[in-house]
């Protein structure tokens, strides 16, 4: 009798533990990713690229990495870092997510850095362009593009490709600041001249005396940085300025030409070359299928938003299947520097040491392909690293 | 010489494109002593109605700019009937916090309907451009808003000033109790000046998809011009208002031409500066109600 009763209270006991050991094993099964992006305001289409493009991946690889189901959990916060803040410390404390990935714009990034070093998890940053962004926390890996890559290649092609005198015009704000100064470094150090230099606000309604300034100083091209939302409005008004006509050219980073909003922005883009990172044009085989899977899902273009979401969630994939489903975030960010793949993009990798993207660089100039326009690369730079760190 | 004569004529459209925009504020808040912060929600409901219609219909831009002001003052007298008419009496607290909840409901509706990314109106080729006057380059669509604004000024100041409806409406404000004793409908004065109002926001916004950008945060971006334009002009005649727009749309221009670097802050400067000066506005009231 004895015996019995205490058979049955190890056979509990036993069956607890296994209770406990399953719900462990639950929990282990999943690996969240929280995801902030601004998916309303006006940086709504960034989110929303982002989002598809990370949905597409899911759709094509399946939900599972290294025997652990994926999740993603969105939050808004509308590119205004203090709502990115919140986020962040709920996906972390609550949703007790392993990653947190997107981030809008620069402020967003810059306002999770101290979380993400605090909880020690990865903070994937898929948009966001400043350059110091990755030295904010040793947790922070890109996988979308600086402005000093673009800046610095467009202006060193400036030089070289009989474009002697430029005006400036960017955003004055972060990246557009950056864009300007490592543009400008290249440029003057070619043997150019910037003739006029304006920054305009970022809230801007009206850009007309500014490219009125800008016709007036008779520059052989205009640098331009806007971010993405505002290309198509520039560039109306630079045609109605009839800056076209004056024979002032447009040049700049790509994001005033992004793929997202080209077409719709009319011929008087035509000719624009502008350095970035992609292109939904880029004719390998591998972006043919992503550009291709991408507008049967949701019927518009991928554009370089969309590819650097895409490259971030195969990133944490990558990283997963590297630790074996270990989720510790010094491990998964160990795991993440020096990782090389293939991307619609091109060939990119993550330098081991600013944890930073490394890719191909591609001119480009707005051409009509079947009716539409595209930005068609014509020269390739290949794996431009970050020239805009602070600490060499 | 050129550059200041092109940069006048654009700070000349500006200015226009604000008071078509603006006035129907100066009107509610000047002649029916209401705060209606909503007032760019009607704007923005033209501005998106025409695009809409031009892009999706097909239908002409200039047939599209007319329904865009109908629709406007439709939607305004429906509100008015049903939610402003009550608030009238309130503090101006209340019409405030109302207005303010309205307008960030047209903008939730309004990004959840057409997504939050820039509109844009299909123009006709014939609008599209500039051209040269005299060396002076003149914007073909920014000469269609001085015409149509211009024209809009006149009309509404003659309207107002010697038609028996403008004397209607100049009694209802001084004196309800008095106009309504002498057998003028007040209500209905004000219910048509309402919709009047939203009518030429609406068809402001419209004009300015183009120029100023239209999207679904309009309302609060260009609610601070309203106002501007509203405090500086005074809210007394239409006059004042038309003056501040052009002189803001002229000094903001010229701001952003001349000192780039100052470019933003040059219309505040202004205003902060007329205002000390004289502070019902440059054509306020001296002894206000």
């Amino acid at each position: 009798m004895f015996g019995r009763r205490r058979l049955s209270w190890v056979a509990t006991l036993a069956a607890v533990a296994g209770l406990v050991a399953a719900t462990a094993a639950r929990a282990e099964d999943t690996v969240k990713v929280g995801l902030i992006l601004p998916m309303t305001g006006g940086q709504a289409s960034t989110g929303k690229q982002i989002e598809n493009a990370i949905k597409l991946y899911m759709q094509q690889k399946g939900d599972t990495v290294a025997g652990k189901k994926v999740e993603i959990v969105v939050k808004d916060d509308a590119a205004i870092p203090d709502k990115t803040k919140t986020a962040a410390q709920e996906l972390i404390v609550n949703d007790k997510v392993n990653f947190i990935a997107g981030f809008g714009v620069t402020p967003a990034a810059l306002a999770a850095a101290p979380l993400a070093t605090q909880a020690k998890i990865p903070e994937v940053v898929m948009a966001a362009g400043t350059s110091i962004i990755t030295e904010r926390s040793p947790y922070i890996v890109r996988t979308s593009f600086t402005l000093a890559q673009s800046s610095t290649i467009i202006g060193d092609w400036a030089v070289k490709n009989g474009i002697k005198k430029v005006a400036t015009l960017t955003s004055d704000y972060a990246p557009g600041n950056d864009a300007l100064n490592f543009f400008k470094e290249h440029f003057v150090a070619g043997g150019g001249e910037v003739v006029e230099e304006v920054k305009v606000p970022l809230a801007n309604p009206d850009f007309a005396p500014f490219l009125q300034r800008m016709k007036d100083a008779k520059p052989d091209a205009i640098f331009v940085f806007v971010p993405a939302g505002q290309g198509g409005n520039f560039m109306k008004q630079y045609a109605e300025r009839g800056l076209d006509k004056a024979g002032i050219k447009v040049i700049g980073p790509g994001d005033v030409t992004d793929d997202d909003l080209l077409n719709n922005m009319g011929d008087a883009v035509l000719g624009t070359v502008t350095a970035h990172l992609y292109s939904a044009a880029h004719p390998s085989q591998m972006n043919k299928d992503f550009v291709a899977a991408y507008k049967k899902a949701f019927g518009t273009r991928p554009g370089f938003m969309a590819v650097s979401g895409y490259d971030g969630i195969h990133l944490i994939y990558e990283a997963l299947k590297k630790t074996n489903g270990d989720t510790d975030g010094t491990k998964l960010i160990e795991a993440m520097k020096g990782q090389k793949w293939e991307s619609p993009r091109g060939p990119i990798s993550i330098d081991p040491e600013t944890r930073d993207i490394v890719q191909n660089i591609y001119i480009r100039k707005v051409e009509k392909v079947d009716g539409e326009l595209y930005n068609v690369e014509f020269q390739t730079f290949e794996a431009v690293k970050d020239l805009g760190k602070t600490k060499k | 010489m050129t550059a200041i004569l092109t940069n006048l004529f654009d700070g000349v459209a500006y200015g226009m494109l604000l008071f078509v925009l603006a006035c129907g504020l100066a009107v509610t808040l000047g002649l029916m002593n209401f705060v209606n912060l909503a007032h760019g929600a009607f704007a923005m409901a033209g501005g998106y109605i025409c695009a809409v219609l031009v892009n999706q219909q097909g239908w002409p831009f200039f047939a599209a700019l007319p329904l865009a002001f109908v629709s406007a003052a439709a939607i305004g007298i429906v509100l008015e009937r049903t939610l402003y008419r009550h608030l009238y009496t309130r503090s101006h607290l209340d019409q405030v916090l109302f207005t303010i909840g309205l307008t960030f409901m047209s903008v939730a509706a309004v990004d959840y309907i057409q997504g939050s990314s820039r509109v844009f109106i299909n123009l006709p080729a014939a609008l599209q451009g500039q051209f040269d006057l005299f060396g002076v380059g003149i914007g073909r669509y920014r000469l269609m808003i001085i015409i149509i604004c211009g024209l809009l000024t006149i009309a509404l100041q003659l309207v107002l000033a010697k038609t028996r409806f403008g004397s209607r409406l100049r009694a209802a404000v001084d004196d309800p109790r008095a106009a309504s004793g002498l057998g003028i409908n007040v209500p209905q004065v004000f219910a048509f000046t309402f919709a009047f109002g939203c009518g030429l926001a609406g068809l402001g916004g419209a004009l300015s998809a183009e120029i100023l950008g239209l999207d679904p945060y309009f309302p609060l971006k260009f609610m601070i011009y309203f106002l501007i334009v509203v405090t500086v002009g005074g809210s007394s005649s239409i006059t004042g208002p038309f003056l501040a727009s052009l002189l803001l749309g002229i000094g903001d221009v010229a701001g952003k031409y001349y000192v780039p670097k100052m470019g933003p802050f040059v219309i505040y400067t202004m205003m902060i500066v007329i205002l000390i000066w004289r502070p019902n506005g440059l054509f306020g009231r001296t002894a206000a109600r």
